[in-house]
């Protein structure tokens, strides 16, 4: 078996070290902001897990038109990975979104297009996941997976626009914001050093755990060919 | 029809996209009409969800006039499902796909077949389902931006349906597995469809209703679209 590669030990350091600081940026660093208070705070890590979520969807849809067209397993594996964690910090994204939203809109959760198409995005990968363990044949579980996972990434912004004709009260705190959205804030300089960190910290973990988890796909499928050749 | 014509001269020549796409839906249509299995199966069905939302909602005349839209997509929504998966089923089960996919034809013609085909048993269903909610309901449905929307948002779910109703069947799970897959992806016609259904019965203004219309559209052209490029990869073995 192949040992870890240095590279990816040594991102390992280095993802552990900026999530360490990132922490203590997050919760003693940062100023407390005026109106919200603390729970704000969950704002840098919120956006970056959304961010995450975003790289290993696009990730997947990449690997997914290389594999339809190149047809080689790895490609597969590489999709798979980028789906996995695409759901895991989606997913944390959702949460951790709750959790800011029950004191500020004073619910958990609202049928705001931006909460509606993360939770839809999640359902069509789970459902990406169920198609693939419904087929034995790898082949064909590649080629399926690649087809849900494109059809799936072209629908998951028509049902973002397809709400969003109705008004939306979700902040954007970068770019303009509706003048509906409630919970918005301007960031202070030190806010914004804050959430870049973050935004870097969390690129490297999603390079991190995306280079584990093919490694891992691709360690699965040696076990499963020494098996074979056992069996044989 | 349409596929006996090649083979009656012995010459090996690719049948136009268009004649084998009709024979495709010609097959279906002719296969339906003598066993009625798929549009008896999916008339039934209907019924039963509009009879089960009247007393699951204890629906009273004004609360009636508020739901109609939602219902409607409902009914749709489910009924398209089952018929979807008995159509590709039944290519399944008899090998059926394996001798379509023999044929030397554009690949694309048979999935645009199918799409007519299921298209065309929605349509008459609807035909059917509407008038019968009308009476029942007392409700007029009969107001043409709805009918236009009915047919726009069932082309968006058939299309969508079709291709994934494809690879549904060739799994271990098969029935069960077409509503996961597609309910998520037809949400944008779901959403779409139930507000401009319910703004044509309010009689709101078009320039509320257009963008509805216009997502309608846009999600049939890039379906429609993507199917064509990805059936391909569905059916090759």
């Amino acid at each position: 078996m192949q040992s870890k590669p240095v590279a990816l030990k040594v991102l390992d350091g280095v993802t552990v070290s900026l999530m360490a600081v990132s922490v203590y940026l997050v919760l003693v660093f940062a100023p407390m902001e005026a109106v919200m208070g603390n729970v704000q705070r969950v704002f840098y890590y919120h956006v970056a897990a959304g961010w995450v979520g975003m790289i290993g969807f696009l990730f997947a849809v990449f690997a997914a038109v290389m594999y339809l067209w190149k047809g080689d397993r790895k490609w597969d594996v590489m999709e798979l990975a980028g789906i996995e964690v695409g759901l895991i910090f989606s997913f944390i994204n959702i949460v951790t979104g709750s959790i800011w939203a029950r004191p500020i809109w004073n619910t958990w959760w609202t049928w705001d297009p931006r909460l509606v198409t993360a939770t839809i995005m999640e359902l069509v990968y789970i459902a990406y996941l169920m198609l693939r363990q419904g087929i034995d044949d790898p082949e064909r579980r590649a080629r399926f997976g690649a087809i849900y996972a494109i059809v799936g990434f072209l629908s998951v912004p028509l049902s973002f626009f397809s709400i969003r004709i109705w008004r939306t009260i979700h902040p954007v705190v970068i770019g303009s914001g509706d003048a509906g959205a409630e919970g918005s804030f301007d960031m202070t300089a030190d806010m914004r050093t804050v959430f870049f960190f973050c935004l870097i910290t969390f690129t490297f973990l999603a390079v991190d755990l995306l280079w584990h988890r093919v490694r891992l796909g691709f360690l699965a499928d040696k076990v499963e060919q020494l098996k074979m050749q056992l069996s044989s | 029809m349409g596929l006996k014509a090649i083979s009656r001269d012995g010459q090996p020549v690719q049948t136009s996209f268009l004649r084998s796409m009709w024979a495709v839906v010609w097959k279906d249509t002719t296969a339906e009409f003598r066993s009625r299995e798929l549009l008896s199966a999916m008339l039934v069905f209907s019924l039963l969800v509009v009879l089960i939302f009247n007393f699951a909602l204890e629906l009273n005349a004004r609360e009636r006039q508020e739901v109609t839209a939602g219902v409607i997509w409902v009914t749709i929504a489910f009924a398209g499902t089952l018929g979807l998966n008995r159509s590709m089923a039944v290519e399944k089960d008899g090998n059926c796909l394996d001798g379509l996919l023999l044929a030397p034809v554009d690949r694309a013609a048979i999935y645009f077949g199918k799409v007519i085909s299921n298209l065309l048993f929605m349509l008459i269903v609807m035909v059917i389902i509407l008038p019968i909610y009308s009476i029942l309901y007392n409700q007029n449905l009969f107001v043409p931006g709805l009918l236009g929307t009915i047919v726009l948002g069932i082309i968006g779910y058939v299309v969508s349906g079709t291709l994934l109703a494809s690879m549904s069947v060739q799994t271990r799970t098969r029935d069960v597995l077409l509503p996961i897959l597609h309910l998520p992806v037809a949400l944008p016609v779901v959403i779409a469809a139930v507000r401009a259904s319910a703004y044509f019965l309010q009689g709101q203004p078009m320039d509320l209703i257009w963008p509805s219309i216009n997502l309608l559209i846009g999600y049939n052209v890039i379906f429609t679209a993507a199917a064509y490029m990805l059936f391909d990869f569905v059916v090759q073995e």
